[in-house]
């Protein structure tokens, strides 16, 4: 039997389910892993042994007792920290929430710890989410599990370097523009955005509200299927998750690659992608060509503009979210500031790292009289053009497919100094928040060395499509199983 | 269009209330009308006809509109930096 913490969540709720193993070995190995590698990769900021063998052993006592045996039953689970539980700390990778304990927990915690799952710990992530390394987080550098000089993504860069380095199986990310696939892809694991309204986002941190969403990450997409089964729903506390019946993602992995079309949109990825990348793209292609499917080329006219009009419509979001960060009713506030104007101006400056500060500015000048017409309106009507190309492209195809990034995870302060070239990494992943539509990225191969990444968009809420590919994807591929060498 | 100017950084901090050291005033200057020129590709694109999206909900919700219990004020203010008498104490509101 391989080790504890080698297993996948399915293999380790089965193992559990069936008393072979218990709940509380389960954290205790995941924890021992944890202790083992965390000082090489710095992928939490913080670790909650206690309740995570406390909350274990609830789990085992429960089916000691003969109750039904939940669908993550012990499975442990690492938490992006921008997700709530409540009276621990909530930082999102910010110094003005350094002090902050939320009196309420997210109702996507409590969903997975209903399921029995047991959260290890909060993991770190760029701060407020604004970012495609974790570089930016005002806490720790989070490495690579691949190559410990290299970034592991962001901004939910703790949670996809967590389940690469093997100390928990599933963890939770938040996507708002590529942040749960980009750091999938760089750490070689699977990531699930899942369409904009199918997780309840009460007790997330808003970044952006018109393109946040919240997914799995896990290394096979057999376990990213059973996670979402657990996350996904309507949920009374947040009034834009959707009224729809949620399918039985697991029953879907079944279904193979036969008859599906795959669109490319080759024209878009003529330049710019890495060769590595796009070499193993291509074997990917092929693979789920021999599984039945079928490539169709299509094109999405507006993605060029896509960069541009996302990172105007969610910094002028972030600009109106993180307003309520002033020091008055929670959080940092600065030392005796002469006037509440000041309390303001000073909170915000000590409180806000650098990339937050320059998106507040960029999404604030281009909501400001003068601009707004030229800059946010525009960019509104040119997100209309997006989602209308996906949903033109949608009838000639199942899926779309793409790189997940046109680099592999480069190394630190590679583009820490150029805004702009960080926000060119994103290319391929922030279409989809754009037009609310879900994306898959599954880890297909190494390059150099690195993880490569396959990206599978699909029609709003067809998550089904999505993960029977995948899965196939996976059965006919060994990529998943790799492991990094971290002592 | 854009070129933005230290000017334009400080109005647009002060509506931010965003207090900013010289060297931020400087370095967003430069950095931001480095990324505005690279988003003026929008303006080439025809959007007269278009209608703006401002979200991506295709089947949201409105729940009832019945009263509920919302936190218990003494838990709110555990996170409060300087809570009093049930209220967030603040500095002066106008100029010394």
């Amino acid at each position: 039997m391989s080790a504890l913490h080698e297993l996948s969540a399915s293999d380790i709720r089965r193992k559990v389910v069936a008393r072979e193993v218990s709940a509380e070995e389960v954290a205790k190995a995941h924890l021992a892993r944890l202790k083992a590698v965390e000082g090489k990769v710095d992928a939490y900021l913080l670790v909650l042994e206690d309740r995570a063998l406390e909350k274990a052993r609830a789990v085992d006592r429960a089916l000691a007792e003969g109750r039904p045996a939940p669908a993550l039953a012990g499975v442990p689970v690492a938490i992006k920290d921008v997700l709530d539980i409540e009276g621990l700390p909530t930082t999102c990778g910010s110094r003005i929430l350094e002090a902050y304990r939320p009196p309420f927990t997210a109702t996507a915690v409590a969903r997975l710890e209903a399921a029995g799952a047991v959260v290890l710990g909060k993991t770190n992530m760029d701060e407020f989410a604004m970012g495609s390394s974790t570089e930016n987080s005002a806490y720790k550098k989070t490495k690579n599990p691949w190559d410990l000089t290299r970034v592991p993504g962001g901004s939910s860069g703790g949670s996809a370097a967590a389940v690469a380095a093997r100390t928990a199986p599933l963890a939770l990310g938040t996507d708002t523009g590529g942040s749960i696939r980009q750091p999938a892809a760089l750490c070689g694991v699977v990531g699930l955005k899942p369409t904009y309204g199918r997780v309840s986002r009460y007790g997330l941190v808003a970044f952006a509200s018109s393109l946040d969403q919240i997914g799995p990450f896990a290394r096979t997409v057999e376990d990213v299927a059973l996670a979402a089964s657990v996350l996904c729903g309507h949920d009374p506390l947040d009034s834009t998750s959707a009224s729809l019946s949620v399918p039985d993602f697991t029953a879907a992995l079944a279904g193979g690659g036969r008859g599906a079309r795959i669109g490319v949109p080759w024209g878009f990825l003529k330049e710019g992608v890495d060769e590595g990348q796009m070499a193993r793209f291509r074997e990917a292609l092929s693979v789920l060509e021999k599984a039945g499917a079928r490539l169709v080329e299509v094109q999405l006219p507006h993605l060029p503009h896509a960069i541009a009009t996302y990172y105007i419509v969610a910094t002028a979001e972030a600009s109106s979210n993180l307003a309520r960060y002033d020091g008055v009713r929670y959080g940092l506030r600065a030392k005796d500031p002469a006037d509440l104007g000041r309390l303001y101006g000073e909170t915000r400056d000590r409180g806000f790292g650098p990339e937050v500060k320059r998106r507040i500015i960029l999404g604030t000048f281009v909501l400001s009289s003068g601009y707004y017409d030229a800059y946010y309106l525009r960019a509104q009507k040119v997100r209309t053009l997006i989602r209308r190309d996906f949903e033109r492209v949608f009838e000639a195809c199942d899926v779309v497919a793409t790189p997940t990034s046109p680099v592999p995870a480069f190394r630190f302060g590679e583009k820490a100094d150029d805004p702009l070239q960080m926000y060119l990494a994103d290319i391929f992943t922030v279409p989809a928040n754009l037009a609310g539509i879900p994306g898959l990225a599954i880890p297909c191969g190494f390059a150099a060395g690195l993880p490569a990444g396959l990206q599978l968009l699909a029609r709003p809420f067809d998550e089904e499509t999505l993960l029977r590919l995948g899965a196939a994807y996976q059965a006919g591929t060994d990529h998943h199983l790799q492991s990094p060498k971290l002592g | 269009m854009p070129k933005v100017t230290v000017e334009t950084v400080d109005h647009v901090a002060r509506l931010a209330r965003l207090s900013l050291t010289d060297e931020e005033r400087a370095l967003f200057a430069r950095q931001l009308d480095q990324i505005l020129e690279y988003a003026e590709s929008i303006q080439s694109l025809d959007t007269d006809a278009v209608e703006p999206m401002s979200h991506a909900l295709t089947a949201g919700t409105f729940r009832a509109d019945v009263p509920r219990e919302g936190l218990a004020r003494d838990r709110v203010l555990e996170s409060a930096p300087d809570p009093r008498d049930g209220l967030f104490r603040v500095p002066r509101v106008l100029g010394g």
